[in-house]
């Protein structure tokens, strides 16, 4: 459609774990889901493209093992894709093949145009630091010194994520599973960027902590407009927040489509076992 | 604004051994703009579905939705992209669903204006129409602040109603918006569907009551026909 514009492209990205064998580089029918039975190669991304909009949030559903971690890492740049071609309308226009950066840009687009929640808060957080400390790393490594400034910055960010600004000075270590997550947001967008990845967010949070989470994200998805992927193998979540959705299997896209008809009027059999899965 | 054109639905249910459940079957109807065209038929036949069709929540079989955008362009809704269809919910093509499914948390007025707000209408705009809305209605100060998960079923279905009005489509589905209400908010319903239609919006209904039908529709299409009734 007309005025449409993208914020994140990615074309026919592969990470493959192992080197791959004559059988299994030339013919994927081989492959006994996504490992292949000879050279034991695991192809954890299988040829993926996506392209997500601006201010969009894009939903991927997935059961374990589908490559819905492989394609956000890969796309956060903490995983080596083997193949692909990765470009961000944000920087340099959209022409760079961010995988193809050196060392030095790929730290500039990860610090200052993408954030990262990870499900797990020990990848996104230093335990040991205070919570402000953890917030203005961010800070930090998107050039900023004044520690005034950054100190304001990261109460502000905190009692905003509904962390008390009296706690702003313990390590997350102390916090409860949803606090620990709800600093990590505030680090992830502690940069104003406007690419965020959430991967599994909400997962083993009791139910009032997930709804805490949950209205944060619409609540910074609405008054930053920040373009989001949302990961998630919990389909509420899903149909919560994303407009349209992948569905991965054997690192594969097997479906995708408006978030109401995946889960109304799925097409393939797995999205037809998931969602009537449902309880 | 709208021409069906031989659309047939058919669901396949891989879980079920590949079982195919055929749901209707080259339908061709037209809808103008400023008109109702009501879908009759006994239940289980289709009628909610094809209205999903043309929404998108269900991916049409076979055939053509043609539709009219507001800048005179034609888009098939049986093939438009997502990002298309997103667009034109947005925009110009609304749904009132049968089931009122909102977002947990989030009190009656601010799902009101939250599409209005979408569409970058002013804050305090916003909250008028919202108000005056919720008032029409018959859905009083006390439940503005509420969860609409705590309302009963009659209190949900205009909410429902009036959050899909509340921008003025210009092509509107209703599936049974009536049904769960008692007289005197039916009457006020269907004056706001009248007063939109009067304003030129095009829509297509089904409905359980006789009245409904009589008071909203100008063309019926009966589904195992195939044809208009009148």
């Amino acid at each position: 459609m007309k005025n449409e514009k993208t914020a994140l492209t990615l074309k026919h990205l592969v990470v493959k774990h192992g080197d791959g064998c004559e059988l299994c580089n030339n013919d994927e029918s081989v492959l006994e889901r996504n490992r292949c039975p000879h050279c034991k190669t695991i192809w954890a991304a299988r040829d993926v493209s996506l392209q997500v909009y601006q201010g969009e949030i894009l939903g991927v559903v997935g059961e374990s093992g589908s490559g819905k971690s492989t394609l956000m890492k890969s796309l956060y740049m903490d995983m080596e894709p083997t193949e692909g071609e990765y470009f961000l309308d944000c920087y340099e226009q959209g022409q760079k093949n961010i995988f193809e950066l050196s060392m030095q840009q790929k730290k500039y687009v990860r610090n200052y145009l993408l954030g990262m929640v990870y499900q797990n808060p020990y990848l996104g957080l230093r335990m040991f630091f205070s919570s402000g400390a953890n917030v203005a790393e961010k800070l930090i490594a998107a050039g900023n010194r004044n520690v005034a400034n950054m100190m304001n910055q990261c109460n502000r960010l905190l009692s905003h994520m509904e962390v008390p600004v009296s706690r702003v000075k313990e390590p997350p270590r102390n916090f409860s599973g949803g606090m620990q997550q709800r600093v990590q947001i505030a680090k992830a967008i502690a940069n104003h960027p406007p690419i965020l990845f959430l991967d599994e967010v909400t997962t083993g949070l009791d139910l009032s902590v997930q709804a805490k989470v949950l209205d944060l994200v619409k609540k910074i998805q609405l008054e930053y407009g920040i373009t989001m992927i949302v990961v998630s193998h919990d389909l509420a979540v899903i149909r919560m927040l994303a407009d349209r959705t992948i569905v991965m299997l054997d690192g594969k896209i097997v479906e995708e489509g408006l978030t109401d008809q995946i889960m109304e009027d799925p097409q393939h059999i797995y999205t037809q076992t998931l969602v009537n899965s449902l309880l | 604004m709208l021409k069906v054109e031989n659309l047939t639905k058919e669901f396949t249910m891989h879980i079920r051994g590949g079982v195919k459940i055929p749901s209707f079957r080259n339908i061709s109807f037209q809808v103008q703009s400023g008109t109702m065209l009501a879908i009759t038929g006994p239940s289980g036949i289709g009628k909610s579905s094809l209205l999903k069709c043309i929404y998108r929540t269900y991916l049409p079989t076979e055939g053509n939705i043609i539709y009219q955008t507001k800048e005179g362009e034609e888009v098939n809704l049986a093939q438009a992209s997502d990002r298309e269809m997103i667009q034109l919910r947005k925009s110009e093509i609304g749904y009132v669903s049968q089931f009122f499914h909102v977002l947990p948390r989030i009190s009656a007025k601010e799902i009101l204006m939250e599409p209005l707000l979408a569409k970058g209408v002013e804050e305090a705009e916003a909250k008028e129409q919202a108000e005056y809305l919720l008032n029409y209605v018959g859905l009083g100060k006390t439940l503005w602040e509420m969860y609409p998960s705590t309302f009963s079923g009659g209190e949900k279905q205009r909410l429902n109603i009036i959050h899909a009005i509340i921008t003025k489509p210009r092509f509107l589905l209703l599936d049974e918006p009536t049904a769960s209400l008692d007289k005197g908010y039916k009457g006020k319903v269907m004056e706001l569907i009248n007063q939109l239609k009067a304003e030129g919006t095009g829509m297509v209904g089904v409905f359980h009551d006789k009245d409904a039908i009589e008071v909203l529709s100008d063309v019926q299409f009966d589904l195992i026909a195939g044809d208009y009734v009148r």
